[in-house]
């Protein structure tokens, strides 16, 4: 019975590593990720991360349903901003299909997405900061999700998984009071915002923990195949909102913030700032925001109205097609993709012309900053690992798929 | 004492009469100091939701009065698992140790005028001593517990409290250059006209709070039970009533050193004035009132800061805190010569 670790001692060096399982039974490890760490001391020498814990088949179950059942599924990717997923499937039906989305409905899409970023930077700041040691931020950050989610669910009835974008638009209109709400919430949002910068941004600590902790060059940015505010963080302007604008987004006026140095600190300055920039497009979305449909009127995609069901034969059978055999989107493929919180979230989509995709493959942005892990800790201590998993901004439900 | 005559007005003789009635005072005060933990943990959580935004405990009796009483109970009653690779003797030690000395340290600490168990006149090198120690729990629980999380936590630990007793230590003695005894009755009562707080020992005051922070490992300065970074540090293998003692120990030791501080720089009993309504509140209180200031500071700072790392800590505490702290021992020495007209 020995009380000692064992210790693997590496050949030809004088110093023990050690090997130590970080996750996934791990406070720190944001879900299911393991990490196999080596150490010395408290130096970290390679970070060896096993993903797959949370594996659900995502791409495979696709195949096995129509395209309005898959829809679900995106919400279950990044549960942390599921509408953003929901997003990138549905341009890439519309784009195969031809569907046109009314403006009104633009708006409301372009209006739950910000919804959706600051759902995520508001989880992903708060963590950052709860990794590096600071308790209360997470909690003032929640009461502000918390309050988001109830306008997720007031449009589409449920708080996470809302499968609210539809081809052709989203599910329902939205009722006047919660645009009110939402315009209301905006007003107060800054300054709760500035709180939470109180106790991080100009934070000694904090700023010991972060700056020039987890530096990625451009170089290495781009190679990695990464995005979002990973990619941006080391000076590259790239933000599919501008480079390829979708929905209403070239009529708003927004700023992208781009970071110097690509540490952990440019990230979470970037990312506070653009949570700002998302409060402000929500509120131009809801002054510019048009009357009308939220939907396209092609019934043969979009289910019609119920109220339209009552009167016309031609709606109720297009309702009891639609919600028994689905829509057939003509052969083709497509990749769509979209500016998710956390990077370039995209979709390939190949239809075979019946109801169900033949294939669908999902880019998720953490994926390859996750693989990013190994040499941007190398040479970091243990705690850091922390520091720089939390500003990586991974999600295992679209890592493990 | 007063229990001692009346020992021996029954015929005990003089010898057991001290040891009962020392005994049954010491009884009795630690089993209040026990019991007010309890209430320290509940407010200390309280301060900590307010920051939070939340309401903390509320459901266990009145504004969540019992509800420390609540966990120490199912603390009690759960199983007590001993890892099989564990040292089972050490790892069952380990907690004892530090539960019995931070219930030691307050043997020395006086309360209020002329309440203190043992009024000893090298009542500060004894609680040096005893912070000294403290640090084998930490040690021998990462170490006998077999288990990687625990043991990289005990080598921050013996780092940690290492550094940091060595700037309390300077700390101290500027205090001591100022009070001119070890005793802690006599230097409250050196500060009956002025407080060292108020005095050129105020950046003392700043450093051993801070240090203190360090010496009961509390954020920022918790590396010994990151949740982040080594899951539950040095703990990650106890339960049952061995985690309840280290908690307890750690609460006992955050408030000893808060009543320690009240009494090194804030004037232990003293009223802030002597002037009649102050002084008319009885020692206690205003000792109370005092520990109770610092651990309320004590419970924002847990609020409010992110943890440094291990590297950044011992630079703060090397770099920064000793040349420091060294540096006005040499003045506070040059002022009480001065003062006393020795050039």
């Amino acid at each position: 019975m020995s009380a000692v670790p064992d210790v693997k001692v590496d050949d030809g060096s004088e110093n023990p590593q050690v090997t130590i399982n970080f996750g996934p039974q791990h406070p720190a490890a944001h879900g299911v990720l393991r990490l196999v760490l080596d150490l010395d001391g408290e130096i970290v020498t390679r970070v060896d991360p096993h993903i797959g814990l949370l594996h659900r088949g995502t791409e495979k179950l696709i195949e096995h349903k129509t395209y309005l059942q898959a829809i679900g599924y995106f919400d279950r990717l990044d549960y942390v901003a599921p509408m953003n997923q929901e997003h990138a499937f549905c341009m890439a039906i519309e784009r195969l299909t031809g569907l046109e989305v009314p403006r009104r409905g633009q708006f409301v899409r372009v209006l739950y997405c910000e919804i959706g970023r600051i759902l995520n930077h508001l989880l992903q700041v708060t963590t950052q900061a709860l990794d590096c040691g600071a308790l209360t931020p997470p909690l003032w950050g929640f009461e502000e999700r918390e309050k988001l989610m109830v306008f997720y669910e007031r449009a589409s009835g449920s708080r996470m998984h809302a499968k609210y974008f539809r081809p052709g638009g989203v599910h329902e209109d939205l009722p006047p009071e919660l645009v009110a709400d939402i315009y209301e919430w905006t007003n107060h949002f800054p300054q709760v915002l500035d709180d939470i910068e109180g106790l991080l941004t100009n934070s000694r600590i904090f700023k010991q923990r972060n700056v020039d902790i987890g530096v990625i060059s451009r170089a290495d940015a781009e190679s990695w195949g990464m995005s979002g505010v990973m990619l941006r963080s080391t000076g590259v302007a790239w933000d599919l909102r501008r480079s390829q604008p979708y929905e209403v987004y070239s009529e708003l006026d927004f700023q992208i913030p781009v970071g110097k140095n690509g540490d952990n600190y440019d990230r979470y300055l970037m990312r506070v700032m653009e949570m700002r920039q998302a409060c402000k497009i929500m509120r131009q979305c809801i002054e510019k925001m048009p009357a009308g449909p939220v939907v396209a009127e092609n019934h043969k995609i979009v289910p019609p109205r119920r109220a339209e069901m009552k009167r016309s034969m031609e709606a109720l059978i297009h309702h009891f097609k639609l919600y028994t055999e689905g829509f057939h989107v003509p052969a083709g493929e497509v990749y769509a993709a979209v500016e998710a919180p956390k990077g370039e979230f995209g979709v390939y989509l190949v239809a075979d012309g019946t109801n169900r995709p033949y294939k669908c493959k999902i880019r998720a942005p953490s994926y390859p900053h996750l693989q990013a892990m190994d040499f941007m800790c190398k040479g970091h201590m243990l705690a850091d690992i922390s520091a720089v998993l939390g500003s990586l901004d991974v999600v295992f439900g679209e890592v493990d798929r | 004492m007063g229990l001692i005559p009346f020992f021996q007005s029954h015929g005990v003789p003089y010898g057991w009469a001290w040891t009962l009635s020392y005994g049954i005072f010491t009884v009795i005060f630690e089993l209040i100091l026990a019991v007010s933990v309890a209430f320290f943990i509940l407010a200390d959580r309280k301060i900590w939701a307010a920051a939070q935004m939340r309401r903390g405990p509320n459901v266990v009796g009145p504004f969540g009065l019992f509800q420390t009483f609540a966990d120490a109970f199912k603390f009690f009653f759960k199983e007590v698992i001993i890892p099989s690779g564990a040292n089972k003797v050490l790892f069952l030690l380990a907690p004892l140790i530090t539960a019995t000395l931070a219930f030691s340290a307050w043997a020395v600490i006086p309360v209020a005028s002329g309440w203190v168990i043992s009024n000893i006149n090298v009542g500060v090198l004894y609680l040096f001593a005893i912070s000294s120690l403290s640090v084998y729990g930490v040690i021998v629980a990462g170490w006998s517990s077999n288990s990687k999380y625990p043991f990289l936590a005990a080598l921050r630990c013996a780092a940690q409290m290492v550094s940091y007793e060595v700037s309390i230590g300077f700390v101290i003695i500027t205090v001591l250059l100022f009070a001119g005894s070890l005793n802690l009755s006599a230097i409250v009562e050196a500060q009956r006209h002025g407080w060292f707080a108020f005095t050129m020992l105020f950046p003392m005051f700043v450093i051993f709070f801070i240090s203190s922070l360090a010496e009961t490992q509390r954020p920022p300065f918790d590396l010994l039970e990151a949740e982040s970074e080594l899951v539950a540090g040095f703990m990650t293998e106890y339960s049952s009533t061995p985690f309840l003692l280290f908690f307890l120990g750690e609460y006992m030791n955050v408030i000893m050193l808060s009543g320690l501080m009240a009494v090194l720089f804030l004037g232990g009993w003293l009223p802030i004035w002597d002037v009649w309504p102050l002084n008319a509140i009885p020692g206690v209180i205003w000792f109370l009132g005092k520990l109770f200031f610092l651990f309320f500071l004590n419970a924002m700072v847990k609020a409010i800061v992110p943890r440094y790392r291990y590297d950044q800590l011992m630079r703060l505490g090397w770099k920064v805190f000793l040349p420091f702290s060294l540096l006005w021992v040499v003045l506070t020495a040059g002022w009480v010569v001065f003062r006393s007209g020795g050039f």
